[in-house]
């Protein structure tokens, strides 16, 4: 099992991800610079890690969703890849049209870091099959920019195909419907705000990231 | 010939040079100095870059230890933490720029203090901040918190440190001058320590980062000024920071280190380009000539002045080895920074600049490092506040009333609002912050069972009624909050916060607190790595009260024998580990329910300080406890509330056999530590054996915070009003 973990200028959680990866599954992770025009052969999962690429100016992840290796990962995508956008991942993602809707700045207009529970809303998808019977997770957020908007046919759209993954229970920033994270209509493109990289084993206090992990590496 | 105190004199004092300073300059050279070398010595020789009022006092600090790797004089502190791995921090204060300009002030304080980590070769992995600010009805405060928190999250948030703990205290001594004091800690190599001596004559100077502007000019001479109802004007004084830059910065640092070419590195800090060089050749007692057109530049038309001045941030100055200007310049491209060789070491003892062709400033390096002033400024002995005898203190005749009193206070209301603006989980090693319940944040050592606790603490109002007492004051609760999350407190940083040191009262405040310090490190085995002193912090003639702030730092060998104050189970008893007399001078029962602030404050033994602290210390990492609160403002009643509202469980206090029941549990004595237990007896016997005075002082269980007859507050209740404090005040429209 191989997963990548692209780098842009500005990321910050890059190597929150390979650990938690390599503590969580058996992949073997490389770091993939954004100036990259091809990606490592035989990939089962491309992470987009969390941070403030190009230091979130313009506009969160607008920037970095014309770096040179998002080609790649879309047409990875294209191929069935699994692809994560975590935080900032999430918003270059939407950004780059993987996805649909925006991040928005946060209701409170504050950044805000704390534990959120989730409503594991579909254990169907391959980020969560292993979560099993399981409909809750806690992971934490830290974001300045985590509302997720779309027009209200798009959110019908996504609550209606099941592309809605995970729901806060209690709505941190202002987002649509609370959505902590969708996928595409194909279910192999993941965007989510809370951060299973800063979740994924018990000395941390929160586990739950690890299965989010586990579920996509054993999809591969 | 000229009159030596004439001609350039306006000039100097202008520039914040002392008319005497001015003579000493001309007498050194032999001749005046043209616009730029005074510019060059203004900066050399201000009170933020010479320490020239403190430098004979800071030296009765100890600064070695058996682990200590390199002490104060470098750009932080580095401490051997075992298995050929370091602890590299420092503390340095922004508070004049973040009056002017909360955000950026407060951005640009973070900023700067990474640079001084990751310049010594470490990576930064955690921030901690120590915030004073005015009385929260001084009508400038809200914003000033507002701004300075949201400066501090911006910045550090998105580079990507996590901030993960710090202390807030609002009093209306800080009402014309806050204080940000921001502390940075990295992680490095013990073998791959970089350090700012040029090693050699005819070697590369390097600049890499940021272009340089015109902004921050001058800003080391205005934090060495006191503040008058002008000082909004200063604003152009204050940097903007780019922590998107500074992120960058980190990573082509840490990469060019890793490539072998850097033989020594500085960062611009406070007076820029000109102390980088200067002191990087001083040092190295060599020269140094630079070419000032090859400087990147972001305005058009600067002049020499403007640029060796200027403040503008995230920019660095390396000395190559040789032949390796090509393996930098890769590194550079690769993260998008401006950088160009600017010019070379040499061999003369001297600063040469040129621009535009003509040499604009040749000074000998002597004078302007080693040779700056240095002033034996007359002090006087501090009035000491007499002792308060506890017994003629009146009691609270509303118990409740005085507990939700003290418990709202600013001081100790819940500063949620302040810490989840602060990313404390990036880099997934955080393991206690400010979130938590635990008196010290813990980080783990990436990779390994090792993990840093570090703190900061300082309290000012014991530092004003006896700045000795207060001063050794401060080191011990560092040492205490280290100790009682299981670390082993190794070495502090200190920032040393007073007002105008020409004032004999305010120049006695500042020699006795580092008595008191010294002789707390010393005690503790707790010397003193690196430091900050930020002085003149003071508005029309008014001082705030002195804040030595002490940031510590210690080791845990195995994170899974740490303790906090959140994990009180119902069932458990609480013990009282140390002496309660009472003391009630300068506590915070005074000041909030009688409105008096006077009295001394509670002295510290630092023999029973170690004893206590050794055997709780040795009690977590045996296992015994897990649950652990120190003592400090607000005495026991503060610390049983704190576990309660952190543990989720109620609290029963058993106040009945004291002599004054509100000087037992609003008394702040020192060196004590409230911890939980099933097992009482054994370890009261343990206590016995280790001749550590112990007391059964409550029971844990049900949904109340309580005490015997006196109280009985709902636990939601007390937690509603102790979370609701800061977010009241500061969605309060101004």
């Amino acid at each position: 099992m191989k997963a990548a973990v692209v780098v842009f200028p500005g990321s910050n959680c890059d190597r929150d991800c390979k650990v938690a990866l390599e503590r969580s599954t058996a992949a073997q992770v490389s770091m993939v610079w954004h100036q990259e025009t091809a990606l490592p052969d035989g990939l089962d999962l491309i992470v987009l890690p969390g941070g403030f690429a190009y230091g979130d100016y313009l506009r969160c992840g607008a920037m970095a969703a014309l770096s040179p290796v998002m080609s790649e990962v879309a047409a990875a995508a294209g191929r069935g890849v699994a692809v994560a956008g975590i935080c900032n991942g999430f918003q270059i993602l939407c950004e780059a049209g993987m996805l649909p809707g925006a991040l928005l700045r946060n209701a409170a207009l504050k950044y805000v870091c704390k534990p959120v529970d989730l409503d594991v809303v579909n254990s169907q998808t391959r980020f969560t099959a292993a979560f099993g019977a399981r409909r809750e997770a806690t992971m934490t957020v830290g974001n300045g920019e985590g509302n997720f908007f779309a027009d209200e046919e798009t959110l019908d759209r996504l609550d209606g195909e099941g592309q809605v993954v995970f729901r806060y229970k209690h709505n941190p920033n202002g987002s649509s419907r609370s959505i902590a994270g969708i996928v595409n209509p194909a279910g192999n493109v993941l965007g989510l705000m809370p951060h299973p990289d800063r979740a994924f084993e018990a000395d941390l206090g929160l586990a739950d990231g690890a299965l989010l992990f586990q579920s996509v590496m054993a999809s591969a | 010939m000229t009159d030596p105190s004439t001609a350039g004199a306006d000039a100097a004092l202008a520039s914040g040079l002392a008319a005497e300073e001015y003579t000493l300059i001309v007498r050194r050279l032999n001749r005046e100095p043209n616009a730029v070398e005074l510019g060059v010595f203004s900066a050399m020789w201000s009170e933020h870059c010479s320490y020239k009022s403190s430098r004979r006092h800071l030296a009765r600090l100890p600064t070695t230890g058996a682990r200590v790797i390199q002490g104060p004089g470098e750009n932080a502190g580095v401490v051997d933490i075992g298995d050929g791995q370091a602890v590299v921090f420092k503390m340095e204060s922004h508070n004049h720029p973040s009056f002017i300009e909360p955000y950026q002030g407060a951005a640009t304080g973070v900023g700067g203090i990474m640079r001084d980590v990751f310049t010594m070769g470490a990576r930064p992995i955690a921030l901690v901040d120590a915030l004073r600010f005015g009385d929260p009805a001084h009508p400038r405060t809200r914003r000033l918190v507002a701004g300075v928190v949201s400066g501090i999250g911006g910045y550090g948030n998105c580079v990507g440190v996590p901030t993960v703990a710090g202390e807030t205290n609002f009093h209306h001594g800080y009402d014309g001058n806050i204080l940000v004091n921001a502390m940075c800690v990295g992680l490095a190599d013990s073998d791959k320590i970089f350090y700012s001596a040029a090693p050699a004559a005819g070697l590369s100077v390097v600049y890499f980062g940021s272009k340089t502007g015109r902004d921050g000019i001058h800003g080391a001479t205005m934090a060495s000024a006191e503040f008058d109802t002008d000082s909004d004007a200063k604003r152009p004084t204050v940097q903007v920071g780019d922590p998107f830059a500074e992120k960058l910065l980190i990573e082509a640092t840490l990469e060019l280190m890793a490539s072998g070419a850097v033989a020594a590195i500085q960062d611009m800090g406070a007076a820029g380009l000109t102390s980088s060089c200067v002191e990087m050749a001083g040092k190295g007692d060599v020269g140094v000539e630079l070419d000032l057109d090859l400087v990147p530049q972001r305005e058009e038309g600067m002049t020499a002045y403007e640029m060796m001045l200027s403040e503008s941030q995230e920019r660095m100055l390396a000395i190559l080895k040789p032949g390796r200007e090509e393996d930098g310049r890769q590194i550079f491209d690769k993260w998008g920074l401006d950088a160009a060789v600017i010019g070379r070491t040499t061999d003369t003892g001297r600063i040469v600049l040129r621009h535009h062709g003509e040499v604009v400033c040749d000074l000998p390096l002597a004078p302007l490092t080693e040779d700056a002033p240095r002033y034996d400024r007359p002090w006087v002995e501090p009035p000491h506040q007499p002792h308060l005898d506890p017994g003629k203190l009146p009691g609270p005749s509303d118990w409740e009333g005085a507990v939700m009193i003290v418990m709202t206070c600013p001081d100790i209301a819940s500063k949620r609002w302040i810490w989840e603006q602060y990313d404390r989980h990036v880099m997934a090693d955080t393991l206690e912050d400010s979130s938590t319940g635990a008196d010290a944040a813990v980080v783990r050592v990436h990779g390994s069972a090792k993990a840093l606790a570090m703190t900061s603490d300082c309290t000012p109002r014991y530092v004003a009624a006896n700045p000795y007492e207060g001063g050794k004051q401060a080191v011990a609760e560092a040492w205490r909050n280290l100790t009682a999350v299981g670390a082993l407190p190794i070495a502090i940083t200190d920032n040393l916060n007073f007002g105008n040191p020409e004032r004999p009262e305010i120049m006695g405040q500042i020699v006795r607190a580092i008595d008191g310090m010294a002789e707390a490190c010393r005690a503790l085995d707790f010397p003193v790595v690196s430091g900050n002193v930020s002085l003149y912090n003071e508005t029309d003639g008014v001082a705030i009260p002195p804040t030595p702030t002490v940031g510590g730092v210690g080791l845990i060998d195995d994170y899974t024998r740490r303790a906090d104050f959140a994990s009180v189970k119902a069932g458990e008893t609480l013990l009282l580990l140390g002496v309660s007399r009472g003391e009630l001078g300068s506590s915070l029962y005074l000041r909030e329910c009688l409105g008096r602030e006077d009295g001394a404050p509670p002295p510290v033994d630092l023999a029973v300080e170690r004893r206590n602290g050794d055997f709780v210390r040795a009690l977590i990492r045996a296992g015994e406890i897990r649950a652990v609160h120190d003592l400090s403002d607000g005495g026991l009643i503060v610390a049983a509330a704190e576990m309660a509202l952190a543990s989720n469980v109620g609290v029963d206090l058993d106040a009945t056999s004291a002599l004054h029941a509100h000087a037992f549990l609003f008394g702040e004595d020192q060196a004590r530590y409230l911890v939980a237990t099933y097992r009482p007896e054994r370890l009261i016997a343990l206590a016995h054996e280790a001749a550590v005075p112990v007391a059964l002082v409550g029971v844990a269980g049900g949904d109340a915070f309580a005490s015997g007859p006196l109280f009985s507050i709902p636990l939601e209740r007390l937690r509603e009003a102790y979370e609701g404090w800061m977010p009241a005040y500061m969605d309060t429209p101004a």
